[in-house]
């Protein structure tokens, strides 16, 4: 449906249509190199993705994994340069787990806010989205700059603490399996775990999930930790597979598409995991389409935001059938 | 410290606070007129892209600058259009329907410019609205050069603000928003159409939406980039929060967010050593401070985000 609605702009555009969807999906699945490259493009649009998920699923709504990727990217990166003396194989798990935590915390803050003051949750895990990006800013500009450079770039890091590539000629790296990884860690919270209950009763009804004895703050809070967290590993993944050092324009909005990839999916970690792959077949294949074709890339956003609505009403007239059958 | 003090000096600050916060204070107008009638529209951030490329694109290639106006107000109706099907006649979640037009909006516009423009090394540029002095206000010692001399557009920003004031508490149209916002279903007993009446406050609020977008790139620069408004949009709906859902208190916070950014390029123009990252960061800080202080005394309209369903009303 959405690929029929995209015809219109590749049409405007004046491309050749089944020249462009063949260059589309070419691009994206058609060479070794291609396909791989979707699963690279795929593992940062899956984290955030779950992220949002997760976080939806309890009514936090978590538009901030931008910020907290940035945050897991800034951390990584100041601690991916200074562990020269760390033993080796130390190195790498460090650098996880306080990407994790960075994200995490930069989560944490609005959910407190929320929780203790009342402040609207979108509001403020956007407005933080900023506050990162100021922060990354000020850094990349002052003590985190590359020494005798005079962009806004960090030095690199360690070699130690680069995710290693496992297929050769690609760039198919170790935070692929992180990311599928965490699909299965965040299917066994929401089925297995009584917190992932928990975090769905407070975003069911926030309520009766009181008046039934959960400690909502906690469990917002703990919500936010994990969300933000996984956004920070998409950050982390960034650094240390991708760019090996720290630039201002280390995300283009992956967090942002983490909201599309995560409604597309239906907020489940299954659904999220083929949203994400979709969403990667369409911005790696759109790089091949606009190169051969002379459609610009951005067909990709378009893209993008039209599959979420269409995805929208689909899902209304599915509820509404159902409630039909139903009487 | 002396030239801060100085006369010229504070009057163009008073200036350039004006100019930075005119698109804000469009952006938050149209976003309380949303919002009264019980729309959160988050389509905000995109709806302002998409009224500062069109609005670009039209006075590039008509030539006049009114023009791209109009078409900038124009697109944003239009997206205001989008978002009142999906979120009022649908019944979706405005949270993510809103989300959506900002994802769409922001994609399409960066596609169409792409489109018309390709990559050119050197952006293109068009001859953008010269400012206005008006005699006599503006010889007013140390205000006066600064309030008087500007664009027509944010002298219409100045005017919108007291008409939303009286349009939304002293008519009957007002009135009739705001009992939407509120309970729709008085409303609805009482014979107002509910749906028309948030549709037609979506569709207003986003020409206003899309005015202030295109302020950003007929007056305040003369190009079209694709970070132009750098979040100025979110930054609205946070002064709509802030204002408490008032038109003249909402201002005061985009004058706020317009002084402290007006102050930051000032301060760069002496050569005072801040780092414009670290000051660009406080609006945003200084907003959730805000935040958290009126949240708690919030006066939100009580059917916000809820779409409203007349055949449930029976049960």
């Amino acid at each position: 449906m959405t690929l029929i609605l995209s015809a219109i702009p590749i049409l405007v555009a004046g491309g050749h249509l089944w020249k462009s969807y063949y260059y589309l999906f070419y691009g994206a699945l058609g060479t070794r190199f291609n396909l791989l490259e979707t699963f690279v493009k795929a593992s940062p649009l899956l984290l955030t993705g779950l992220a949002v998920a997760f976080a939806f699923r309890a009514k936090f709504w978590n538009i901030g994994a931008e910020g907290q990727l940035l945050a897991g990217a800034l951390a990584a990166t100041v601690l991916g340069i200074h562990m020269g003396s760390v033993p080796q194989p130390l190195v790498l798990p460090i650098v996880i787990i306080s990407g994790f935590l960075a994200g995490g915390i930069w989560a944490a803050i609005p959910a407190i806010l929320k929780t203790k003051f009342k402040v609207d949750d979108v509001v403020s895990t956007l407005l933080l989205n900023y506050v990162m990006w100021h922060i990354m800013g000020a850094l990349l500009f002052g003590p985190l700059q590359q020494p005798g450079s005079s962009w806004p770039r960090s030095a690199a890091i360690i070699k130690a603490a680069c995710y290693p590539i496992l297929l050769p000629r690609s760039r198919f790296h170790m935070g692929i399996l992180i990311a599928f990884f965490a699909v299965f860690v965040i299917w066994f919270i929401n089925q297995k775990t009584t917190f992932g209950y928990r975090s769905k009763a407070v975003g069911v009804n926030i309520k009766a999930a009181h008046f039934g004895g959960i400690n909502t703050t906690s469990v917002i809070v703990w919500t936010a930790l994990i969300s933000g967290g996984l956004a920070g590993l998409a950050g982390v993944g960034e650094l240390c597979a991708i760019q090996y050092r720290l630039i201002m324009d280390i995300s283009p909005g992956y967090g942002y598409s983490g909201i599309v990839i995560a409604m597309l999916g239906n907020l489940h970690p299954v659904g999220v995991l083929f949203s994400s792959l979709f969403f990667s077949v369409i911005i790696v294949g759109a790089q091949t389409m606009s190169r051969m074709t002379g459609v610009p890339s951005y067909i990709a956003e378009v893209i993008q935001g039209m599959s979420l609505m269409v995805m929208l009403i689909f899902l209304l007239f599915t509820e509404y059938k159902i409630k039909v059958t139903k009487k | 410290m002396n030239e801060l003090l100085d006369i010229a000096f504070i009057s163009g600050l008073i200036g350039a606070t004006m100019r930075m916060a005119t698109p804000i204070i469009f952006a938050t107008l149209g976003e309380i007129l949303s919002e009264r009638a019980g729309v959160l529209n988050l389509g905000i951030e995109g709806i302002m892209l998409m009224g500062a490329m069109t609005g670009f694109l039209v006075t590039f290639t008509s030539g006049s600058i009114w023009l791209g106006v109009l078409a900038g107000a124009g697109v944003g109706m239009l997206l205001g259009l989008l978002m009142a099907f999906l979120a009022v006649y649908l019944g979706l979640s405005q949270h993510v329907s809103g989300l959506g037009i900002t994802l769409f909006a922001t994609g399409l516009a960066m596609f169409i410019y792409r489109l018309h423009f390709g990559s050119p090394t050197v952006p293109p540029i068009i001859q953008p609205f010269k400012q206005i002095t008006i005699p006599l206000l503006s010889k007013i010692p140390v205000i006066g050069p600064g309030l008087f001399t500007q664009y027509s557009l944010t002298y219409i920003a100045w005017l919108l603000i007291p008409a939303l004031s009286i349009l939304l508490y002293k008519t009957k149209i007002g009135l009739k928003i705001r009992t939407v916002g509120e309970n729709p279903v008085v409303a609805d007993t009482v014979g107002v159409n509910v749906l028309l009446t948030r549709t037609l406050c979506l569709v207003a609020g986003g020409a206003l939406m899309g005015i202030g977008g295109a302020f950003l790139t007929l007056a305040h620069q003369n190009m079209f980039l694709i970070d132009v408004i750098g979040g100025r949009g979110w930054v609205a709906i946070a002064m709509v929060i802030f204002g408490n859902w008032d038109p003249l208190k909402g201002t005061f916070g985009a004058l706020i967010f317009g002084f402290l950014d007006a102050l930051q390029l000032r301060l760069q123009g002496l050569g005072i050593a801040v780092s414009f990252h670290l000051f660009l960061m406080i609006p945003y800080l200084l907003t959730i401070v805000a935040l958290i202080s009126v949240s708690r005394k919030a006066s939100i309209p009580a059917s916000l985000l809820k779409p409203y369903r007349r055949e449930e009303k029976g049960g």
